[in-house]
């Protein structure tokens, strides 16, 4: 399993976390991530054939609910008055095109 | 330490006064980020006028800062949400002020939750209540501390892998993390979905047996709740408990396994059986942990954009927007987890890391359950040491996590798990010790602690 993390790996993720980091903060991140995904790399010990993977512990179903419009205290008006930016009862982004 | 029956049948306006006092008188342990203290008087008024009454009637109490509340910003300690003003509350804070409880204030945590130490702060660390050189734990220090300072006689927290349980070791205060999904999780900051839970620190088990009973129970707005299971009134006291062999060895501090044995030994003479259990899996329960709970972290702090909330970065072009908020909002230790998560999920590696953790997580699972065919309870340690000197693990984050190695597996597997103190180091640093039990036994649990109080 490789672990060596380079300055081109952690730019790699830091797009795909949509992170732009600081110079300083790229190379402390590759020596980190090294150091993490080296320790977690002792599962490779482990032998897991055939094993079902657990993603969430009690057995969840889904839950159906009426498709019904139920006033909550966080309405439209308290939800726009938190977002840094608006217009028109709509939340402003810089162009996106 | 204060207990909350000291509080009930008095005047909610003094005892919201007189904890907003203590809370002031503390401050340099920076366990509290804000107070409420308008919505609390507003609040213990209406308790003495008799319009809220209820099993905390005037009991003053702090939540942790990543649980949505009026009255206060909710900053989850980081500085992407410094001026967060909730536009809800969540569901525990609700049920808690429908029996009369009043949050005073907001504690301090390590930002967004990530964290065992509560160093990880935008807003600075909290200080160990029993040494203020040390670190309080984490990440819910900030609710530890004021519990152990008697500021209020119970806060709630957070635990994902231990946020509860070893900072209430660190502050010699009892914690208790819950079956995962026995307490709603609507209305507080998501950190890893597979493993957040809510819970409580307090002076006594009764106190944090109390405060369970009334967040405890199925939420409509919380679709991964259990229905109400927990009642400490019709309980058959365990008797076979198993002292965990991979928490005692000599690597674990021997202040730490003494009062552990010491407690083992206390349960005995109350009729207790006492035997050591072995979990080989346990081993690798932190390779698991910093594996899926980071990939759930990438995947839950997503949102934090800078566009509907919290933090936005000046900018004209949007995916500067997104980054560059992103770098401004989260501190180092957010930056590495959304990091770790996105690696353990990227094509490639996702078999090799995320998968194959899931998969041994099916295995640490299947190992729980068979030592509890032989045990009513497990016990051991909650974390290696007591509380380490302030700045010691900071710049090795590796190490820093090896902090919560005990406190993991129980939250991988769901499992209900409390810390109880359990004495004091050699230098008068609090111990606790852990007591972890099948789904759903969280009444058990404590019930087990209440027994051993006072002993």
């Amino acid at each position: 399993m490789a672990t060596t993390i380079s300055r081109d790996d952690v730019l790699h993720l830091a797009e795909l976390s949509n992170l732009i980091l600081t110079d300083a903060e790229i190379d402390s991140m590759s020596k980190d991530l090294e150091s993490i995904l080296g320790y977690v790399a002792q599962l490779d010990e482990l032998d897991t054939d055939g094993v079902e993977p657990t993603y969430q512990v009690i057995d969840l179903e889904n839950v159906w609910r009426e498709d019904k419009v139920v006033p909550h205290v966080a309405d439209k008006d308290n939800l726009l008055a938190i977002a840094p930016d608006t217009e028109n009862g709509q939340i402003k982004v810089p162009k996106v095109l | 330490m204060a207990k909350i029956s000291e509080y009930l049948g008095g005047s909610a306006v003094d005892n919201v006064k007189k904890a907003i006092v203590a809370a002031k008188s503390v401050s340099k342990y920076n366990s509290l980020l804000e107070l409420c203290e308008e919505r609390a008087l507003d609040l213990a008024a209406k308790v003495d006028a008799g319009e809220i009454k209820g099993r905390l009637a005037g009991v003053p109490f702090v939540a942790k800062d990543n649980f949505l509340t009026f009255g206060s910003k909710t900053t989850a300690a980081s500085h992407f949400l410094e001026n967060f003003e909730a536009p809800l509350q969540a569901t525990a804070i609700e049920k808690l002020e429908a029996e009369g409880a009043i949050c005073i204030g907001k504690s301090n945590l390590d930002a967004f939750a990530h964290g065992g130490s509560t160093e990880n702060s935008a807003f600075g660390p909290t200080l160990n209540a029993a040494d203020e050189t040390r670190v309080a734990g984490g990440s819910s220090g900030g609710s530890a501390v004021a519990t152990a300072l008697g500021v209020v006689p119970f806060a709630l927290g957070t635990d994902t892998g231990g946020s509860i349980r070893q900072p209430a070791s660190f502050n010699g205060v009892v914690g208790v993390k819950p079956t995962y999904g026995m307490v709603s999780r609507y209305g507080v900051v998501a950190m890893a979905s597979s493993t957040d839970t809510i819970g409580c620190f307090a002076s006594c088990a009764e106190d944090a047996e109390l405060v369970m009973d009334i967040i405890a129970g199925h939420d409509d707005l919380d679709m991964t709740t259990l229905p109400d299971y927990f009642d400490p009134t019709t309980l058959d006291m365990p008797k076979r408990v198993g002292i965990i062999k991979e928490f005692m060895s000599d690597d674990v501090d021997e202040d730490v396994r003494n009062a552990t044995r010491t407690y083992a030994t206390k349960l005995e003479a109350s009729g207790f059986t006492v035997s050591e259990v072995s979990l080989p899996m346990l081993k690798y329960t932190l390779a698991m942990y910093y594996i899926i709970v980071p990939a759930e972290i990438s995947s839950n702090l997503a949102r934090y954009d800078g566009v509907r909330y919290g933090v936005r970065a000046e900018t004209n072009d949007l995916n500067e927007l997104y980054g560059k908020s992103r770098d401004q909002g989260f501190e180092a230790e957010n930056k590495r987890r959304i990091m770790i998560g996105s690696y353990v999920l990227s094509s490639g590696f996702f078999d090799a890391y995320y998968l194959k953790a899931q998969k041994a997580r099916t295995l640490l699972i299947n190992e729980f359950n068979k030592a509890f065919e032989d045990y009513d309870i497990l016990m051991g340690p909650v974390s290696p040491t007591p509380a380490f000197k302030l700045g010691a693990n900071s710049s090795d984050p590796m190490k820093m996590y090896l902090a919560d190695i005990m406190t993991v597996g129980a939250s991988l597997a769901g499992l209900p798990a409390i810390s109880v103190p359990a004495g004091v180091s050699a230098d008068s640093l609090p111990i606790g010790v852990q007591l972890i039990g099948q789904r759903r036994s969280d009444a058990l649990l404590l019930a087990v602690a209440k027994s051993q109080e006072g002993k």
